[in-house]
Protein backbone atom coordinates (compact mmCIF):
# COMPACT_ATOMS: atom_id res chain seq x y z
CA UNK A 1 0.00 0.00 0.00
CA UNK A 2 1.01 3.90 -0.88
CA UNK A 3 1.88 5.48 2.53
CA UNK A 4 -0.87 8.13 2.19
CA UNK A 5 -3.44 7.45 4.99
CA UNK A 6 -6.28 7.76 2.70
CA UNK A 7 -5.01 4.59 0.81
CA UNK A 8 -4.38 2.44 3.94
CA UNK A 9 -6.70 -0.51 4.62
CA UNK A 10 -9.21 -0.45 7.30
CA UNK A 11 -7.39 -3.41 9.08
CA UNK A 12 -3.93 -1.26 8.89
CA UNK A 13 -6.29 1.73 9.83
CA UNK A 14 -8.66 0.11 12.67
CA UNK A 15 -4.87 -0.95 14.18
CA UNK A 16 -3.34 2.30 13.99
CA UNK A 17 -6.12 3.83 15.63
CA UNK A 18 -6.02 1.07 18.31
CA UNK A 19 -2.86 1.82 19.27
CA UNK A 20 -3.67 5.09 19.75
CA UNK A 21 -0.53 6.50 16.79
CA UNK A 22 -3.50 8.08 14.89
CA UNK A 23 -7.13 9.66 15.17
CA UNK A 24 -10.30 9.09 13.56
CA UNK A 25 -10.28 13.46 13.29
CA UNK A 26 -6.58 12.98 11.78
CA UNK A 27 -7.54 10.17 9.32
CA UNK A 28 -10.94 12.01 8.40
CA UNK A 29 -9.03 15.12 7.90
CA UNK A 30 -6.52 13.64 5.21
CA UNK A 31 -9.70 12.07 3.21
CA UNK A 32 -11.15 15.34 3.49
CA UNK A 33 -8.19 17.03 2.35
CA UNK A 34 -7.81 14.42 -0.60
CA UNK A 35 -11.32 14.56 -1.98
CA UNK A 36 -11.25 18.84 -2.01
CA UNK A 37 -7.69 18.16 -4.51
CA UNK A 38 -8.86 15.53 -6.02
CA UNK A 39 -13.36 16.18 -6.43
CA UNK A 40 -12.92 18.40 -9.03
CA UNK A 41 -11.29 15.81 -11.53
CA UNK A 42 -14.06 13.10 -10.50
CA UNK A 43 -16.77 14.32 -9.30
CA UNK A 44 -17.65 11.33 -6.96
CA UNK A 45 -20.15 13.08 -4.32
CA UNK A 46 -23.40 14.60 -5.03
CA UNK A 47 -22.46 15.98 -1.44
CA UNK A 48 -21.04 15.68 1.10
CA UNK A 49 -20.73 17.51 4.70
CA UNK A 50 -17.38 17.65 5.94
CA UNK A 51 -18.31 19.56 9.52
CA UNK A 52 -20.66 16.50 9.95
CA UNK A 53 -17.84 14.00 9.24
CA UNK A 54 -15.46 15.81 11.61
CA UNK A 55 -17.82 15.89 14.47
CA UNK A 56 -18.25 12.15 13.75
CA UNK A 57 -14.55 11.34 14.04
CA UNK A 58 -14.33 13.35 17.11
CA UNK A 59 -17.09 11.19 18.58
CA UNK A 60 -15.44 8.39 17.64
CA UNK A 61 -12.46 9.43 19.22
CA UNK A 62 -13.95 10.26 22.75
CA UNK A 63 -16.06 6.80 22.40
CA UNK A 64 -12.19 5.15 21.84
CA UNK A 65 -11.23 7.37 24.69
CA UNK A 66 -13.79 5.71 26.86
CA UNK A 67 -13.46 2.21 25.97
CA UNK A 68 -16.16 1.87 23.87
CA UNK A 69 -14.75 1.08 20.36
CA UNK A 70 -17.31 -0.75 18.27
CA UNK A 71 -14.99 -2.67 16.47
CA UNK A 72 -12.81 -2.48 12.92
CA UNK A 73 -14.80 0.09 11.42
CA UNK A 74 -14.71 2.58 14.55
CA UNK A 75 -13.34 6.23 13.61
CA UNK A 76 -13.13 4.97 9.66
CA UNK A 77 -14.74 7.24 6.91
CA UNK A 78 -17.36 5.30 4.88
CA UNK A 79 -19.28 6.79 1.54
CA UNK A 80 -22.38 5.67 0.78
CA UNK A 81 -23.95 5.64 -2.51
CA UNK A 82 -26.48 8.56 -2.61
CA UNK A 83 -29.48 5.81 -3.17
CA UNK A 84 -29.05 4.28 1.12
CA UNK A 85 -31.21 6.47 3.49
CA UNK A 86 -29.10 8.60 6.34
CA UNK A 87 -31.69 10.32 8.23
CA UNK A 88 -31.63 14.27 8.06
CA UNK A 89 -29.24 13.51 5.04
CA UNK A 90 -30.50 14.51 1.43
CA UNK A 91 -31.02 11.32 -0.52
CA UNK A 92 -31.24 11.83 -4.64
CA UNK A 93 -30.77 8.95 -6.23
CA UNK A 94 -29.20 11.44 -8.78
CA UNK A 95 -32.15 12.90 -10.19
CA UNK A 96 -34.17 15.47 -10.45
CA UNK A 97 -36.90 14.11 -9.35
CA UNK A 98 -35.00 13.44 -5.50
CA UNK A 99 -32.90 16.83 -6.10
CA UNK A 100 -34.34 18.12 -3.10
CA UNK A 101 -35.38 15.13 -0.66
CA UNK A 102 -34.15 14.68 2.52
CA UNK A 103 -34.25 11.11 4.31
CA UNK A 104 -36.39 10.77 7.09
CA UNK A 105 -34.89 7.83 8.39
CA UNK A 106 -31.75 5.58 8.32
CA UNK A 107 -31.72 2.48 6.10
CA UNK A 108 -31.03 -0.77 7.89
CA UNK A 109 -27.30 -0.89 6.83
CA UNK A 110 -26.39 2.72 7.78
CA UNK A 111 -27.85 1.86 11.28
CA UNK A 112 -25.61 -0.77 11.31
CA UNK A 113 -22.80 1.02 10.37
CA UNK A 114 -23.49 3.09 12.92
CA UNK A 115 -23.50 1.00 15.62
CA UNK A 116 -20.12 0.07 14.69
CA UNK A 117 -18.44 3.61 14.84
CA UNK A 118 -18.20 4.19 11.10
CA UNK A 119 -17.67 7.92 9.91
CA UNK A 120 -20.90 8.39 7.53
CA UNK A 121 -18.73 10.16 4.60
CA UNK A 122 -20.58 12.01 1.36
CA UNK A 123 -23.05 10.74 -0.66
CA UNK A 124 -21.54 9.20 -4.38
CA UNK A 125 -22.95 9.38 -7.21
CA UNK A 126 -24.76 7.21 -9.62
CA UNK A 127 -26.37 6.50 -13.35
CA UNK A 128 -29.96 7.94 -11.83
CA UNK A 129 -32.12 5.24 -10.03
CA UNK A 130 -29.00 3.16 -10.61
CA UNK A 131 -29.73 2.56 -13.87
CA UNK A 132 -26.65 2.19 -16.35
CA UNK A 133 -23.49 1.09 -16.72
CA UNK A 134 -21.86 4.30 -16.52
CA UNK A 135 -22.39 6.82 -14.38
CA UNK A 136 -22.93 9.02 -17.61
CA UNK A 137 -27.03 8.60 -16.38
CA UNK A 138 -26.34 10.87 -13.55
CA UNK A 139 -28.50 14.14 -13.23
CA UNK A 140 -25.34 15.45 -11.40
CA UNK A 141 -23.13 15.06 -14.04
CA UNK A 142 -19.96 12.21 -15.11
CA UNK A 143 -17.87 10.99 -12.42
CA UNK A 144 -14.86 10.32 -14.54
CA UNK A 145 -12.55 7.26 -13.55
CA UNK A 146 -9.53 7.91 -11.71
CA UNK A 147 -7.03 6.05 -13.84
CA UNK A 148 -7.88 8.07 -17.25
CA UNK A 149 -10.28 11.24 -16.57
CA UNK A 150 -12.25 10.75 -20.20
CA UNK A 151 -13.11 7.43 -19.38
CA UNK A 152 -16.23 6.30 -17.54
CA UNK A 153 -15.77 4.41 -14.27
CA UNK A 154 -18.60 2.25 -14.66
CA UNK A 155 -22.24 2.17 -12.92
CA UNK A 156 -24.01 2.47 -11.95
CA UNK A 157 -22.30 2.64 -8.56
CA UNK A 158 -19.39 4.81 -10.25
CA UNK A 159 -18.91 6.94 -7.35
CA UNK A 160 -18.94 4.33 -5.02
CA UNK A 161 -16.09 2.48 -7.16
CA UNK A 162 -14.33 6.23 -8.05
CA UNK A 163 -13.95 7.50 -4.63
CA UNK A 164 -11.88 4.45 -3.33
CA UNK A 165 -9.57 4.46 -6.07
CA UNK A 166 -8.63 8.20 -5.84
CA UNK A 167 -8.76 8.11 -2.17
CA UNK A 168 -12.19 9.85 -1.17
CA UNK A 169 -13.02 7.23 1.02
CA UNK A 170 -11.66 4.39 2.45
CA UNK A 171 -13.92 1.69 1.77
CA UNK A 172 -17.84 2.45 0.67
CA UNK A 173 -21.14 1.02 -0.33
CA UNK A 174 -23.08 0.40 -3.55
CA UNK A 175 -25.76 -1.04 -4.85
CA UNK A 176 -25.82 -4.10 -7.12
CA UNK A 177 -29.10 -4.94 -9.47
CA UNK A 178 -27.24 -6.26 -12.89
CA UNK A 179 -23.42 -6.00 -11.79
CA UNK A 180 -23.88 -2.16 -10.53
CA UNK A 181 -21.06 -2.89 -7.91
CA UNK A 182 -18.69 -5.34 -9.94
CA UNK A 183 -18.36 -3.82 -12.93
CA UNK A 184 -17.02 -0.31 -11.93
CA UNK A 185 -15.22 -1.88 -9.14
CA UNK A 186 -13.34 -3.73 -12.27
CA UNK A 187 -13.45 -0.89 -14.35
CA UNK A 188 -11.57 1.52 -11.40
CA UNK A 189 -8.96 -1.61 -10.04
CA UNK A 190 -10.97 -1.91 -6.62
CA UNK A 191 -12.58 -4.79 -5.13
CA UNK A 192 -16.27 -5.25 -5.07
CA UNK A 193 -18.84 -7.65 -3.74
CA UNK A 194 -22.63 -8.24 -4.42
CA UNK A 195 -23.52 -10.62 -1.50
CA UNK A 196 -26.00 -13.29 -1.62
CA UNK A 197 -29.72 -11.83 -2.65
CA UNK A 198 -31.43 -11.94 0.89
CA UNK A 199 -28.18 -11.78 2.86
CA UNK A 200 -28.14 -7.84 3.26
CA UNK A 201 -31.32 -5.70 4.23
CA UNK A 202 -32.79 -4.02 1.54
CA UNK A 203 -35.21 -1.50 4.08
CA UNK A 204 -33.92 2.36 3.52
CA UNK A 205 -32.47 1.42 0.02
CA UNK A 206 -34.39 3.04 -3.04
CA UNK A 207 -35.63 0.55 -4.94
CA UNK A 208 -34.68 -0.34 -8.65
CA UNK A 209 -35.76 -3.82 -9.15
CA UNK A 210 -36.77 -5.47 -6.20
CA UNK A 211 -35.74 -9.19 -6.49
CA UNK A 212 -32.21 -8.25 -7.61
CA UNK A 213 -30.82 -5.19 -5.75
CA UNK A 214 -28.34 -6.07 -3.04
CA UNK A 215 -26.40 -3.77 -0.85
CA UNK A 216 -22.31 -4.47 -0.97
CA UNK A 217 -19.21 -3.00 -0.30
CA UNK A 218 -16.28 -1.82 -2.10
CA UNK A 219 -12.20 -1.74 -0.69
CA UNK A 220 -9.02 -2.14 -1.38
CA UNK A 221 -8.53 -5.28 -0.18
CA UNK A 222 -10.71 -8.89 0.32
CA UNK A 223 -10.19 -8.61 4.09
CA UNK A 224 -11.46 -4.89 3.92
CA UNK A 225 -14.82 -6.37 1.77
CA UNK A 226 -14.74 -9.22 4.69
CA UNK A 227 -15.19 -6.42 7.71
CA UNK A 228 -17.55 -4.35 5.85
CA UNK A 229 -20.33 -6.74 5.39
CA UNK A 230 -19.15 -8.30 8.18
CA UNK A 231 -21.10 -4.88 9.34
CA UNK A 232 -24.20 -4.76 6.85
CA UNK A 233 -25.16 -8.52 7.07
CA UNK A 234 -27.86 -10.13 8.85
CA UNK A 235 -31.83 -10.31 8.80
CA UNK A 236 -33.80 -7.64 9.55
CA UNK A 237 -37.67 -8.27 9.97
CA UNK A 238 -38.13 -4.60 7.85
CA UNK A 239 -37.11 -6.57 4.77
CA UNK A 240 -39.32 -9.49 4.25
CA UNK A 241 -36.76 -10.97 1.57
CA UNK A 242 -34.45 -10.66 4.19
CA UNK A 243 -33.17 -14.46 5.18
CA UNK A 244 -32.84 -15.88 8.85
CA UNK A 245 -29.40 -17.52 8.90
CA UNK A 246 -26.78 -17.05 11.08
CA UNK A 247 -23.65 -14.89 9.31
CA UNK A 248 -20.09 -16.54 10.41
CA UNK A 249 -17.32 -14.33 10.80
CA UNK A 250 -15.92 -13.47 7.69
CA UNK A 251 -12.73 -12.30 8.80
CA UNK A 252 -11.83 -15.21 10.48
CA UNK A 253 -12.96 -17.56 7.80
CA UNK A 254 -10.47 -16.01 5.48
CA UNK A 255 -7.45 -17.18 7.83
CA UNK A 256 -8.79 -20.79 8.07
CA UNK A 257 -10.27 -21.53 4.71
CA UNK A 258 -6.90 -22.00 2.52
CA UNK A 259 -7.81 -24.65 -0.58
CA UNK A 260 -7.04 -25.77 -2.68
CA UNK A 261 -10.22 -25.39 -4.39
CA UNK A 262 -12.18 -26.71 -7.40
CA UNK A 263 -12.69 -23.88 -9.89
CA UNK A 264 -15.26 -23.75 -12.92
CA UNK A 265 -14.44 -21.87 -16.01
CA UNK A 266 -17.99 -21.60 -18.23
CA UNK A 267 -17.25 -21.36 -21.32
CA UNK A 268 -19.96 -19.04 -22.72
CA UNK A 269 -18.26 -16.18 -21.24
CA UNK A 270 -15.09 -16.76 -23.27
CA UNK A 271 -16.62 -16.04 -26.33
CA UNK A 272 -16.97 -12.96 -29.14
CA UNK A 273 -16.63 -9.94 -27.36
CA UNK A 274 -14.38 -10.35 -25.05
CA UNK A 275 -11.17 -7.99 -25.40
CA UNK A 276 -7.82 -9.97 -25.88
CA UNK A 277 -6.26 -8.03 -23.29
CA UNK A 278 -8.98 -8.62 -20.70
CA UNK A 279 -8.89 -12.68 -21.82
CA UNK A 280 -5.51 -12.86 -21.05
CA UNK A 281 -5.49 -11.38 -17.63
CA UNK A 282 -7.92 -13.87 -16.57
CA UNK A 283 -6.05 -16.44 -18.12
CA UNK A 284 -3.09 -15.87 -16.41
CA UNK A 285 -5.64 -15.75 -12.93
CA UNK A 286 -6.35 -19.24 -13.81
CA UNK A 287 -3.13 -20.17 -14.29
CA UNK A 288 -2.49 -18.81 -11.08
CA UNK A 289 -5.31 -20.52 -9.11
CA UNK A 290 -4.05 -24.19 -10.94
CA UNK A 291 -0.46 -23.53 -9.65
CA UNK A 292 -1.75 -23.17 -6.59
CA UNK A 293 -3.18 -26.80 -6.49
CA UNK A 294 -6.65 -25.57 -7.32
CA UNK A 295 -8.66 -27.93 -9.60
CA UNK A 296 -9.94 -26.09 -12.79
CA UNK A 297 -12.32 -27.79 -14.62
CA UNK A 298 -14.39 -26.55 -17.73
CA UNK A 299 -18.13 -26.34 -17.25
CA UNK A 300 -21.34 -24.72 -19.17
CA UNK A 301 -23.96 -22.61 -18.22
CA UNK A 302 -26.12 -23.19 -21.33
CA UNK A 303 -28.86 -20.40 -21.14
CA UNK A 304 -26.02 -17.78 -20.44
CA UNK A 305 -27.03 -15.74 -23.88
CA UNK A 306 -30.49 -15.28 -22.67
CA UNK A 307 -29.48 -13.71 -19.57
CA UNK A 308 -29.31 -9.98 -20.67
CA UNK A 309 -32.90 -10.40 -22.60
CA UNK A 310 -34.44 -11.77 -19.06
CA UNK A 311 -32.72 -9.59 -16.99
CA UNK A 312 -34.18 -5.98 -19.05
CA UNK A 313 -37.30 -7.64 -18.60
CA UNK A 314 -37.54 -8.46 -15.07
CA UNK A 315 -35.50 -5.54 -13.95
CA UNK A 316 -37.56 -3.20 -16.31
CA UNK A 317 -40.72 -4.58 -15.34
CA UNK A 318 -39.94 -4.14 -11.11
CA UNK A 319 -38.62 -0.69 -12.04
CA UNK A 320 -42.10 0.15 -13.64
CA UNK A 321 -43.59 -0.58 -10.39
CA UNK A 322 -41.23 0.75 -8.06
CA UNK A 323 -41.27 3.94 -10.01
CA UNK A 324 -44.94 4.60 -9.74
CA UNK A 325 -44.39 6.16 -5.75
CA UNK A 326 -42.86 8.93 -8.02
CA UNK A 327 -46.01 11.29 -8.95
CA UNK A 328 -45.50 14.03 -7.64
CA UNK A 329 -47.73 14.36 -4.64
CA UNK A 330 -45.92 13.51 -1.22
CA UNK A 331 -42.83 14.04 -2.17
CA UNK A 332 -39.92 14.86 -4.77
CA UNK A 333 -40.32 16.80 -7.78
CA UNK A 334 -43.92 18.46 -8.67
CA UNK A 335 -44.17 20.20 -12.07
CA UNK A 336 -44.87 23.88 -11.41
CA UNK A 337 -47.31 23.72 -14.48
CA UNK A 338 -49.56 21.14 -13.47
CA UNK A 339 -53.14 22.55 -13.21
CA UNK A 340 -54.91 19.51 -12.29
CA UNK A 341 -54.40 16.23 -10.95
CA UNK A 342 -53.62 13.97 -14.13
CA UNK A 343 -51.42 16.91 -15.64
CA UNK A 344 -49.77 16.36 -12.30
CA UNK A 345 -48.29 12.70 -12.81
CA UNK A 346 -47.64 13.18 -16.41
CA UNK A 347 -45.41 16.61 -16.06
CA UNK A 348 -43.78 16.13 -12.75
CA UNK A 349 -42.78 12.88 -13.63
CA UNK A 350 -41.26 13.97 -17.42
CA UNK A 351 -39.86 16.48 -15.50
CA UNK A 352 -38.18 14.66 -13.14
CA UNK A 353 -36.95 11.88 -14.93
CA UNK A 354 -33.88 11.30 -17.17
CA UNK A 355 -34.18 9.29 -20.46
CA UNK A 356 -32.83 6.79 -19.02
CA UNK A 357 -35.19 6.20 -16.46
CA UNK A 358 -37.94 7.05 -18.69
CA UNK A 359 -37.10 4.33 -21.32
CA UNK A 360 -36.50 1.43 -18.23
CA UNK A 361 -40.13 2.10 -17.09
CA UNK A 362 -41.96 2.07 -20.07
CA UNK A 363 -40.29 -1.09 -21.35
CA UNK A 364 -41.73 -2.55 -17.82
CA UNK A 365 -44.76 -0.73 -18.20
CA UNK A 366 -44.83 -2.89 -21.58
CA UNK A 367 -43.50 -5.84 -20.63
CA UNK A 368 -46.49 -6.08 -18.12
CA UNK A 369 -49.39 -4.92 -20.00
CA UNK A 370 -52.39 -6.62 -20.95
CA UNK A 371 -51.61 -9.02 -24.03
CA UNK A 372 -47.41 -8.92 -23.57
CA UNK A 373 -47.25 -10.23 -19.76
CA UNK A 374 -47.28 -14.20 -20.94
CA UNK A 375 -44.91 -13.69 -23.81
CA UNK A 376 -42.61 -11.06 -22.15
CA UNK A 377 -42.55 -11.18 -18.61
CA UNK A 378 -43.76 -14.61 -17.41
CA UNK A 379 -41.28 -16.43 -20.64
CA UNK A 380 -38.42 -14.01 -18.93
CA UNK A 381 -39.27 -15.30 -15.46
CA UNK A 382 -39.48 -19.43 -16.76
CA UNK A 383 -35.94 -18.53 -18.55
CA UNK A 384 -34.60 -17.28 -14.91
CA UNK A 385 -35.69 -20.06 -13.29
CA UNK A 386 -33.34 -22.25 -16.12
CA UNK A 387 -30.56 -19.62 -15.75
CA UNK A 388 -30.69 -20.49 -11.78
CA UNK A 389 -30.72 -23.97 -12.48
CA UNK A 390 -27.77 -23.90 -14.75
CA UNK A 391 -25.54 -22.25 -11.50
CA UNK A 392 -26.17 -24.90 -8.99
CA UNK A 393 -26.13 -27.28 -11.77
CA UNK A 394 -22.60 -26.10 -12.27
CA UNK A 395 -22.17 -25.93 -8.38
CA UNK A 396 -22.07 -29.62 -8.15
CA UNK A 397 -19.01 -30.13 -9.79
CA UNK A 398 -17.34 -26.76 -8.11
CA UNK A 399 -16.81 -24.21 -5.27
CA UNK A 400 -16.58 -21.36 -7.60
CA UNK A 401 -16.73 -20.25 -11.13
CA UNK A 402 -14.11 -18.01 -12.91
CA UNK A 403 -15.08 -15.55 -15.53
CA UNK A 404 -14.20 -11.92 -16.44
CA UNK A 405 -16.11 -9.05 -14.45
CA UNK A 406 -16.43 -7.32 -17.59
CA UNK A 407 -15.84 -7.69 -21.74
CA UNK A 408 -13.83 -4.70 -22.11
CA UNK A 409 -11.82 -1.85 -19.56
CA UNK A 410 -13.10 1.20 -18.82
CA UNK A 411 -14.65 3.30 -22.47
CA UNK A 412 -14.66 6.76 -22.87
CA UNK A 413 -17.18 9.01 -21.78
CA UNK A 414 -20.09 9.33 -24.33
CA UNK A 415 -18.62 6.58 -26.64
CA UNK A 416 -21.49 4.10 -26.10
CA UNK A 417 -25.17 6.39 -27.20
CA UNK A 418 -26.72 3.61 -28.25
CA UNK A 419 -29.02 2.30 -25.45
CA UNK A 420 -28.48 -1.41 -26.24
CA UNK A 421 -24.50 -0.99 -26.67
CA UNK A 422 -24.39 0.13 -22.88
CA UNK A 423 -26.70 -2.64 -21.95
CA UNK A 424 -24.05 -5.26 -23.35
CA UNK A 425 -21.54 -4.20 -20.52
CA UNK A 426 -23.00 -5.98 -18.08
CA UNK A 427 -22.93 -9.59 -19.95
CA UNK A 428 -21.43 -11.26 -17.65
CA UNK A 429 -22.47 -10.01 -14.06
CA UNK A 430 -25.93 -10.41 -14.59
CA UNK A 431 -25.96 -14.12 -14.28
CA UNK A 432 -25.08 -13.36 -10.41
CA UNK A 433 -28.06 -11.57 -9.79
CA UNK A 434 -30.92 -13.63 -11.99
CA UNK A 435 -29.75 -16.62 -9.79
CA UNK A 436 -29.45 -14.94 -6.79
CA UNK A 437 -25.50 -15.15 -5.90
CA UNK A 438 -22.61 -13.75 -4.29
CA UNK A 439 -19.83 -12.46 -6.76
CA UNK A 440 -16.99 -10.65 -6.23
CA UNK A 441 -14.55 -8.41 -8.53
CA UNK A 442 -10.72 -8.22 -7.74
CA UNK A 443 -8.34 -6.46 -9.72
CA UNK A 444 -6.40 -8.71 -12.34
CA UNK A 445 -3.91 -6.80 -13.85
CA UNK A 446 -3.97 -3.54 -16.55
CA UNK A 447 -4.68 -3.25 -20.04
CA UNK A 448 -1.66 -1.47 -22.23
CA UNK A 449 -3.50 1.51 -22.21
CA UNK A 450 -3.14 1.39 -17.90
CA UNK A 451 -6.82 0.89 -17.40
CA UNK A 452 -7.75 -1.79 -14.37
CA UNK A 453 -9.02 -5.15 -15.58
CA UNK A 454 -11.38 -7.03 -12.94
CA UNK A 455 -11.36 -10.85 -12.05
CA UNK A 456 -15.16 -12.12 -11.25
CA UNK A 457 -15.62 -15.03 -9.18
CA UNK A 458 -18.86 -16.41 -8.71
CA UNK A 459 -20.01 -18.07 -5.61
CA UNK A 460 -22.59 -20.75 -4.11
CA UNK A 461 -25.83 -19.51 -2.18
CA UNK A 462 -24.59 -17.64 1.22
CA UNK A 463 -21.11 -18.81 0.67
CA UNK A 464 -19.15 -15.00 0.90
CA UNK A 465 -17.12 -16.81 3.09
CA UNK A 466 -15.49 -19.09 0.96
CA UNK A 467 -15.79 -17.09 -1.81
CA UNK A 468 -13.65 -13.95 -0.01
CA UNK A 469 -11.28 -16.92 0.39
CA UNK A 470 -10.39 -17.58 -3.57
CA UNK A 471 -10.47 -13.93 -3.95
CA UNK A 472 -8.12 -13.20 -0.97
CA UNK A 473 -5.63 -16.48 -2.30
CA UNK A 474 -5.68 -14.93 -5.99
CA UNK A 475 -4.95 -11.27 -3.64
CA UNK A 476 -1.90 -12.40 -1.69
CA UNK A 477 -0.47 -13.38 -4.88
CA UNK A 478 -0.45 -10.35 -6.83
CA UNK A 479 0.08 -6.96 -5.94
CA UNK A 480 -2.25 -4.80 -8.29
CA UNK A 481 -4.00 -3.77 -5.33
CA UNK A 482 -0.84 -1.49 -4.31
CA UNK A 483 -0.95 0.96 -7.53
CA UNK A 484 -3.00 3.73 -7.87
CA UNK A 485 -3.80 6.41 -10.30
CA UNK A 486 -1.63 9.33 -10.89
CA UNK A 487 -4.23 12.71 -10.04
CA UNK B 1 -31.70 -2.06 -36.18
CA UNK B 2 -35.21 -2.62 -38.25
CA UNK B 3 -37.96 -2.94 -35.92
CA UNK B 4 -40.58 -5.21 -36.90
CA UNK B 5 -42.30 -4.94 -33.37
CA UNK B 6 -43.61 -1.25 -33.22
CA UNK B 7 -44.21 -0.50 -29.88
CA UNK B 8 -47.71 1.19 -29.56
CA UNK B 9 -45.78 4.67 -27.64
CA UNK B 10 -48.54 6.71 -27.05
CA UNK B 11 -50.59 4.00 -24.85
CA UNK B 12 -47.15 3.05 -23.27
CA UNK B 13 -46.47 6.57 -21.96
CA UNK B 14 -49.78 6.54 -20.96
CA UNK B 15 -50.15 3.77 -19.00
CA UNK B 16 -46.87 4.82 -17.60
CA UNK B 17 -47.85 8.76 -16.34
CA UNK B 18 -44.72 10.00 -18.99
CA UNK B 19 -45.71 13.31 -21.03
CA UNK B 20 -43.34 12.69 -24.03
CA UNK B 21 -42.63 15.52 -26.57
CA UNK B 22 -43.11 14.51 -30.58
CA UNK B 23 -39.30 14.08 -30.68
CA UNK B 24 -38.93 12.20 -27.86
CA UNK B 25 -42.09 9.89 -29.19
CA UNK B 26 -40.32 9.38 -32.02
CA UNK B 27 -36.42 8.31 -30.35
CA UNK B 28 -37.90 6.28 -27.31
CA UNK B 29 -40.07 4.12 -29.85
CA UNK B 30 -36.85 3.63 -32.12
CA UNK B 31 -34.59 2.33 -29.55
CA UNK B 32 -37.01 0.49 -27.32
CA UNK B 33 -38.25 -1.32 -30.59
CA UNK B 34 -34.25 -1.98 -30.71
CA UNK B 35 -34.13 -3.22 -27.55
CA UNK B 36 -37.29 -5.84 -27.93
CA UNK B 37 -35.77 -7.15 -31.22
CA UNK B 38 -33.13 -8.08 -28.60
CA UNK B 39 -35.38 -9.47 -26.36
CA UNK B 40 -37.47 -11.60 -28.48
CA UNK B 41 -34.61 -14.12 -28.40
CA UNK B 42 -36.44 -15.34 -25.36
CA UNK B 43 -38.91 -17.06 -27.62
CA UNK B 44 -35.98 -19.50 -28.81
CA UNK B 45 -35.92 -21.12 -25.21
CA UNK B 46 -37.99 -23.86 -24.67
CA UNK B 47 -39.74 -23.38 -21.04
CA UNK B 48 -42.89 -25.69 -21.10
CA UNK B 49 -43.31 -27.06 -18.03
CA UNK B 50 -40.66 -24.80 -16.61
CA UNK B 51 -41.83 -22.58 -13.37
CA UNK B 52 -41.51 -18.71 -13.31
CA UNK B 53 -39.18 -17.56 -10.78
CA UNK B 54 -40.12 -14.29 -9.02
CA UNK B 55 -37.25 -14.78 -6.10
CA UNK B 56 -33.72 -16.76 -6.29
CA UNK B 57 -34.70 -17.55 -2.83
CA UNK B 58 -38.56 -18.03 -2.48
CA UNK B 59 -39.89 -17.55 1.51
CA UNK B 60 -42.98 -18.40 1.91
CA UNK B 61 -45.37 -16.67 4.99
CA UNK B 62 -42.82 -14.38 6.73
CA UNK B 63 -44.66 -12.87 9.62
CA UNK B 64 -44.60 -10.32 11.72
CA UNK B 65 -46.46 -10.25 15.24
CA UNK B 66 -49.33 -7.82 15.14
CA UNK B 67 -48.12 -5.60 17.35
CA UNK B 68 -48.00 -1.50 16.87
CA UNK B 69 -45.10 0.13 15.82
CA UNK B 70 -44.31 4.03 16.20
CA UNK B 71 -44.90 5.46 12.84
CA UNK B 72 -43.35 8.77 11.11
CA UNK B 73 -43.94 12.06 12.99
CA UNK B 74 -46.36 14.17 11.12
CA UNK B 75 -43.33 16.87 10.32
CA UNK B 76 -41.09 14.33 9.39
CA UNK B 77 -43.27 12.84 6.97
CA UNK B 78 -44.35 16.00 5.75
CA UNK B 79 -40.98 17.27 4.86
CA UNK B 80 -40.70 16.66 1.91
CA UNK B 81 -43.98 17.62 0.82
CA UNK B 82 -44.37 19.54 -1.93
CA UNK B 83 -47.16 21.71 -0.83
CA UNK B 84 -48.89 21.27 2.69
CA UNK B 85 -51.49 22.63 4.47
CA UNK B 86 -53.02 21.44 8.18
CA UNK B 87 -50.96 18.69 8.49
CA UNK B 88 -51.69 17.64 4.81
CA UNK B 89 -50.03 17.23 1.49
CA UNK B 90 -51.86 19.75 -0.92
CA UNK B 91 -52.48 18.76 -4.48
CA UNK B 92 -54.62 20.44 -7.45
CA UNK B 93 -58.42 19.80 -7.85
CA UNK B 94 -59.63 16.16 -8.45
CA UNK B 95 -63.21 16.48 -8.97
CA UNK B 96 -65.39 19.78 -10.08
Amino acid sequence: MADELYYQSVADLSARLEHKDLSSVELTRAVIDRTRSVEAKIHAFNSFDEDDALAQAAASDARRAAGASGGPLEGIPVGLKDVIAVENQPLTASSRMLANFVSPYDSTVTQKLKKTGAVLWGRLNLDEFAMGSSTENSATGVTTNPWDPSCVPGGSSGGSAAAVAAGEAIVTLGSDTGGSIRQPAALCGVVGMKPTYGLVSRFGLIAFASSLDQIGPFAHTVEDIAILLQAIAGHDERDSTSFQSAVPNYRAALAQKKGPWKLGIPKEYFGEGLDPEVGAAVEAAIAYYRGQGCEIKAVSLPHTQYCLDAYYVIATAEASSNLARYDGVRYGHRSPEAKEIGELYFKSRAEGFGDEVKRRIMLGTYVLSSGYYDAYYLRAQKVRTLIRQDFLNAFYDVDALITPTTPTPAFKIGAKVDPLALYLCDIYTIGANLAGLPAISVPCGFASSGLPIGLQLIGQPFAEAELLAVAQAYEHGHDWNQRHPQL
Amino acid sequence: MASDHEIDIDRVAELARLELTPAEKEKFSRQLGDVLHHIRQLEQVDVEGVEPTAHAFPLFNVWADDVAQPGLPVAAALRNAPVQRDHMVAVPKIVD
